[in-house]
């Protein structure tokens, strides 16, 4: 019980998993700015072409990537048609009330609805291929610079990485209470509101305590160890580029070259 | 009340990359009123076994009886209360799962979930409170005011208390002093004794020794053995491969070289009687 994944980390061991989740990161939030680079049909051919070929180089199923973008379908359609029904200009084609429907307003809606598909497609490449600790680790990297301003940049990592950690954990547990409640007689599906918030009691209680003195063994332990604060500790992940990096610091210098060629000035 | 299983096979995860073979064509028949024991190593699917007992986990493919009930993949959640009422697991550290605010009340829980009313769950709680072998007093103390073992004892009565015809405990005594241990697989033989069965997961293989009447042994979510623990501790070889350990009295036994012994003592009192008629001769 105790593999329940969290994120959406599945393993794997293409080109992609290669790569230092710092460098994965950026691309990730650099990605989502280049993509306002494109501006005509060629410029988002070339990066649809270019995120469809990271989405391939994963070799996950396409449904890994559908279930990524599947709860945000509502809202890629509804901005979508915000777009085309309240763009004006170019030929229009259809009008009522406030509403437009105008050539303007077609390629926009279908601009947007690439971008924000794109968007989740990137970052969907970028969760499935790297597990939550790397992350983690990534986003304390990125955050580094904010030691100046005396930011407490490696407890809120530590914090970050913790609570990661025991995700897992406390599932186990949630489902191990559920189970000895239920053989209890408790019954978590039944029931109005009322009875049903009355059930969560034998499950949230224990829960709690569990958590809490969860929380005192590990502080005991950590101590135990000679714990005193984060500065000048070594790593146990240490994170290290390599070549697979270079792939894709190039991958993304070309697509920014070939976006600000072949974008409209 | 007994169990059937036919050939029941559990999955973990199925269709994801985690995907696991939990149990593996399992098949046996536990008759009514036995003392049962389950051994095999960690993650050898004892626990998921077990929870098959009263459909916490349903199987993947094959079916079980279990008191008057047939579980099937197609089995739905609704309606299970009544079968719990009948099969009732005791997970291992089951001091987890007290919640209420005096110790009465959390034993009564079960008691109530299973129609008692308000006044003879109360009573059946002080009195499974007792049985536990737990002084009348803390009745009215909050449940995490006890020390450990008393926790755990809290919990077991939580469980006995509403009298399940099939009572499961995982390693019921983990962790419990040399003299509580001993009380607890006395209370379960009595239990047993009164008409119930009890099937009970364990490292202890005095225990098996002692107390059991049948012992499936699992590995790798199959059944390899399921016997008596005589046959079972019979060969010794396949007993070391299978990563199990012999009585202590066997053990003990092995050592004696000289001596002869017309069957295997399993039990320190087995032992003993042997001993005693070697010196005889």
């Amino acid at each position: 019980m105790s593999k329940i994944i969290i994120g959406r980390y599945i393993p794997g061991n293409t080109l992609i998993y290669k790569m230092d989740p710092r460098g994965k990161l950026l691309a990730t939030i650099f990605f989502v700015c280049i993509i306002f680079l494109a501006n005509n049909w060629l410029s988002y051919s070339i990066i649809c072409l270019f995120s469809l070929l990271a989405v391939w180089a994963t070799k996950l199923k396409p449904k890994v990537f559908w279930d990524g973008v599947k709860p945000l379908i509502g809202l890629i359609f509804f901005t979508s048609l915000l777009q085309l029904f309240f763009t004006s200009g170019g030929e229009v084609y259809w009008k009522w009330w406030i509403f437009t429907c105008s050539s303007y307003g077609i390629t926009n809606a279908v601009y947007i609805f690439i971008r924000f598909t794109l968007i989740i497609l990137i970052s969907t490449v970028m969760t499935v291929t790297t597990m939550p600790l790397e992350i983690a680790d990534a986003m304390e990297w990125i955050l580094t610079p904010l030691k100046i301003f005396k930011v407490p940049v490696d407890k809120i990592a530590l914090v970050m990485s913790i609570a990661l950690r025991f995700v897992p954990t406390l599932f186990d547990e949630t489902f191990k209470i559920m189970n000895a409640q239920r053989s209890r007689g408790a019954d978590f599906n039944n029931g109005g509101l009322i009875k049903r918030a009355k059930a969560i009691a034998p499950l949230l209680v224990p829960l709690f305590i569990n958590s809490l003195q969860t929380a005192v063994d590990l502080s005991t332990a950590m101590e135990a160890r000679g714990y005193r604060g984060s500065e000048g500790r070594t790593r146990y992940r240490v994170l290290n580029w390599s070549k697979y990096d270079l792939y894709n610091l190039g991958y993304f210098v070309i697509l920014t070259v070939l976006l600000l060629i072949f974008r409209t000035h | 009340m007994s169990i059937k299983f036919n050939n029941v096979s559990y999955i973990y995860s199925p269709g994801s990359p985690l995907e696991k073979k939990g149990l593996d064509d399992v098949n046996f028949e536990i008759k009514d009123n036995s003392f049962v024991t389950i051994i095999g190593h960690t993650g050898s699917g004892k626990s998921t076994l077990m929870q098959h007992f009263n459909a916490l986990l349903k199987p993947s493919s094959g079916s079980i009886e279990i008191a008057g009930k047939v579980i099937t993949p197609e089995t739905k959640n609704k309606n299970l209360k009544e079968l719990r009422k009948h099969v009732s697991i005791v997970f291992q550290f089951p001091e987890a799962q007290l919640f209420e605010d005096t110790v009465i009340d959390d034993i009564a829980f079960g008691p109530k979930n299973f129609g008692y009313s308000e006044k003879k769950a109360k009573d059946v709680a002080k009195e499974w409170l007792e049985k536990v072998g737990l002084d009348p007093e803390i009745g009215n103390k909050s449940p995490f005011e006890l020390s450990g073992g008393q926790m755990r004892r809290v919990a077991i009565a939580g469980v006995m208390a509403y009298q399940p015809d099939i009572l499961c405990l995982d390693e019921p005594a983990a962790g419990l002093d040399p003299q509580a241990r001993k009380q607890m697989m006395n209370l379960f033989v009595e239990y047993q004794k009164a008409g119930h069965t009890v099937i009970l997961v364990t490292h202890n293989m005095d225990d098996v020794a002692q107390y059991a009447d049948d012992v499936l042994v699992m590995e790798h979510g199959k059944l390899i053995k399921h016997d008596i623990p005589k046959n079972i501790f019979a060969d010794r070889t396949w007993v070391k491969k299978h990563y199990l350990n012999e009585p202590t009295a066997s053990m003990f036994a092995a050592y004696l070289t000289d001596y002869n012994f017309d069957e295997n003592p399993l039990t320190i009192d087995k032992l003993v009687d042997e001993i005693k008629s070697n010196l005889r001769k």
